[in-house]
């Protein structure tokens, strides 16, 4: 046989080596460094596509869907707050900072927020006067570096989040890189401008759930009890830490999985440290549960929330509400394929832009660049943002209705089933067209 | 003087009061007698007033401040003058961990010992010790200015930013990026000044050195891993 018309088998990638890995190995020897950037978890991990709702049939009976109220409404930090917190949908915007944001994408993510009738967050670096003055609702983040940390704004809050940690890098702390720090930043930040920020990983000045609640009581005296007090937590062993949160006196837990957002953080600590978001809500609700809080004590769960179905299932496992950091981000403009060709340019495509920290983001997201940020149109890109919010919080009221809940609070565990056998077990709930519940129930 | 007595009133309705004063009260002396280590006494204040405690306080004693003098007479706990922005707090007794972390602004003087973490980040107050300060004291430090009259635990100053420290005795080790520096005139100047805001006489500023960052670490190099 001629040799030229042998058949030959296909180039074929390593699954354990693949083009991405090779590509990491070569950077890495190129540069003595390991690599950073913003975002998630970017891998494939179990998650709310993994569930499915069940939808009433003749054992349930649903709401009309054009027809029947079902309701959105949530209330948050009831336990002690004098004046708590109350949202039109349950669905909020996650704490990010002045500084890894431009300044017109916190104030477009104040007004897209007031307009869908919900709250946003402060983050790492204080409280602008833009944020606050587009912000209905402002949840003022109580961080372990205290950049911008001043009473006058802690007083101007409309509830307090001490943050413990994120989910994209649980037990660490963060790094604003030079190149983001403007006059502004550091200014705000009590720093030299152009040198590198770090964010401490612990609080300076307490230690454990015990400290933990006398900084608490401390902050409470501070506002006079009026403002809710938020504690938020990386998953990680969210049973126990949900369980420390409310015995130091939170008001709402937040808890935030893997798949949630950093402004600049290893690409090691993003894809390595922490768990995703599905399994750590049931966890969650049973500490809140055996505590006998569960809904006294409101739990905010993130971490890859993208519509209304992965509210709706957050929901439904028991969370009160959720927050989204990344796709309000998406919503504003960031990696909207109309900068195609800028992105092509900094090495990467719309899409996949995460280099985030070197603050060239040509969508003026996450940049200092004053002609970067002047592109993000503040009432425009809020605008938007409101829009998403509506259409989610429209998609679990779909949803909901379908399962015959007048309340979206009304979606339980037993509407839900799973499609594999990971997502049962995290999510207690059965694999689709079983009883089973791994870890529960006998096949 | 206006007396509260913590025996017989919470610490609750103390705080509510001390905030509910307008900045041109009158009302500008108080005493509170049998603090008995409660925590977060005299916290947020906003009024140019005087609040004296009459014994020990517990965490957080004068957190926030800005504009009032807070003097307690015995023991401070964790925290004390946390984050304050501005005005005066004096620890007549010793101090525990963490004394004036992450302060703007203001003075905290301690009469007694500061235990570890002292200034912590801190970001603009003014520290005078007249005893000593434990361990990792200033640990990143941006802004501000520490003056120990006695000695300096381990990792003095470690990732410590533009603050200045100044230590009479003996500093047990520097921590990453902090290195002693030349006291110049205009460092003697303000060292002076600082010493006589906190009272104390008869101290020769030639006997401190001065402390602050060698600015290596300021941007993220690989050649730098080891030392963080």
């Amino acid at each position: 046989m001629d040799s030229h018309n042998i058949p030959r088998t296909l180039p074929r990638f390593s699954a354990t080596f693949d083009p991405h890995t090779l590509s990491e190995i070569r950077r890495a020897a190129a540069t003595g460094i390991y690599d950073i950037r913003g975002g998630g978890a970017k891998r494939a991990l179990p998650h709310f596509d993994d569930l499915l709702f069940l939808g009433a049939s003749i054992s349930r009976y649903p709401l009309e869907g054009y027809r029947e109220k079902c309701a959105t409404d949530v209330w948050l930090g009831t336990r002690h707050a004098k004046t708590p917190i109350h949202l039109k949908t349950p669905v909020t915007i996650a704490g990010m900072s002045f500084g890894a944001l431009s300044g017109q994408a916190k104030e477009a993510l104040g007004r897209g927020a007031s307009l869908a009738g919900t709250s946003t967050t402060t983050g790492d670096g204080g409280m602008t006067p833009e944020e606050r003055g587009q912000s209905q609702t402002l949840v003022y983040q109580y961080l372990p570096s205290r950049y911008g940390m001043n009473p006058d704004d802690l007083r101007k809050a409309d509830a307090i989040e001490v943050v413990i940690g994120q989910g994209a890098k649980p037990g660490g702390g963060g790094m604003l890189l030079g190149q983001k720090i403007s006059d502004r930043v550091a200014q705000m930040r009590n720093l030299p401008k152009g040198i590198d920020q770090r964010s401490a990983c612990r609080h300076p000045d307490w230690t454990g759930p015990d400290d933990l609640e006398i900084k608490i009581e401390e902050l409470r005296e501070i506002t006079d009890w009026e403002k809710p007090i938020y504690v938020k937590v990386g998953a990680t062993r969210p049973y126990y830490d949900v369980a420390l949160a409310v015995k130091s006196g939170a008001d709402v837990v937040v808890l935030d999985g893997m798949q949630g957002g950093t402004a600049a953080t290893q690409d090691v600590f993003i894809e390595h440290v922490g768990i995703p978001i599905l399994a750590a809500i049931r966890p969650a609700v049973q500490a809140l549960q055996d505590l006998g809080l569960h809904r006294k004590v409101q739990l905010i769960v993130s971490g890859g929330i993208r519509n209304g179905a992965d509210m709706a299932k957050a929901l439904a496992l028991g969370a009160d509400a959720v927050a989204i950091g990344t796709a309000a981000l998406v919503a504003l403009g960031d990696n909207d394929p109309v900068h195609e060709a800028e992105y092509e340019a900094l090495g990467t495509v719309a899409g996949a832009y995460d280099d985030w920290h070197e603050g060239r983001d040509p969508a003026g997201v996450t940049t200092q660049d004053p002609e970067l940020a002047a592109r993000l149109d503040p009432v425009a890109a809020g605008r938007r943002l409101a829009n998403y919010l509506a259409v989610m919080t429209l998609e679990a009221q779909t949803i909901a209705r379908a399962c015959g809940k007048s309340h979206l609070h009304n979606l339980e565990p037993e509407d839900l089933v799973a499609l594999t056998i990971e997502a049962a077990a995290m999510a207690r709930v059965p694999l689709a067209g079983t009883d089973w519940i791994p870890g529960r129930t006998a096949f | 003087m206006r007396v509260v007595d913590l025996a017989d009133t919470t610490r609750r309705a103390l705080n509510a009061e001390l905030h509910a004063l307008a900045p041109e009260t009158n009302e500008t002396r108080w005493r509170v007698e049998n603090p008995g280590g409660q925590h977060a006494l005299a916290v947020g204040l906003k009024a140019p007033v005087t609040v004296e405690i009459a014994g020990h306080a517990g965490y957080y004693c004068a957190g926030m401040n800005q504009l009032a003098t807070v003097i307690v007479e015995g023991n401070a706990g964790v925290g004390v003058a946390e984050n304050m922005m501005s005005g005066v707090v004096h620890v007549k007794g010793d101090a525990s961990q963490s004394a004036g972390a992450t302060a703007h602004g203001g003075l905290l003087v301690v009469d007694g010992d500061a235990s570890a973490r002292c200034g912590i980040s801190m970001k603009g107050v003014d520290i005078v010790v007249k005893g000593s300060i434990g361990p990792r004291s200033a640990f990143m430090a941006q802004s501000g200015n520490l003056v120990v009259l006695g000695d300096a635990g381990d990792a003095l100053g470690d990732s410590i930013y533009e603050a200045r420290l100044f230590v009479r005795g003996a500093v047990k080790s520097l921590g990453a990026d902090c290195v002693e520096k030349e006291m110049r005139d205009e460092h003697r100047d303000l060292l002076r000044r600082l010493l006589g805001r906190a009272g104390v006489e008869g101290v020769d500023v030639a006997e401190f050195k001065r402390f602050g960052s060698a600015r290596a670490l300021y941007n993220f190099h690989v050649d730098n891993a080891a030392a963080y």
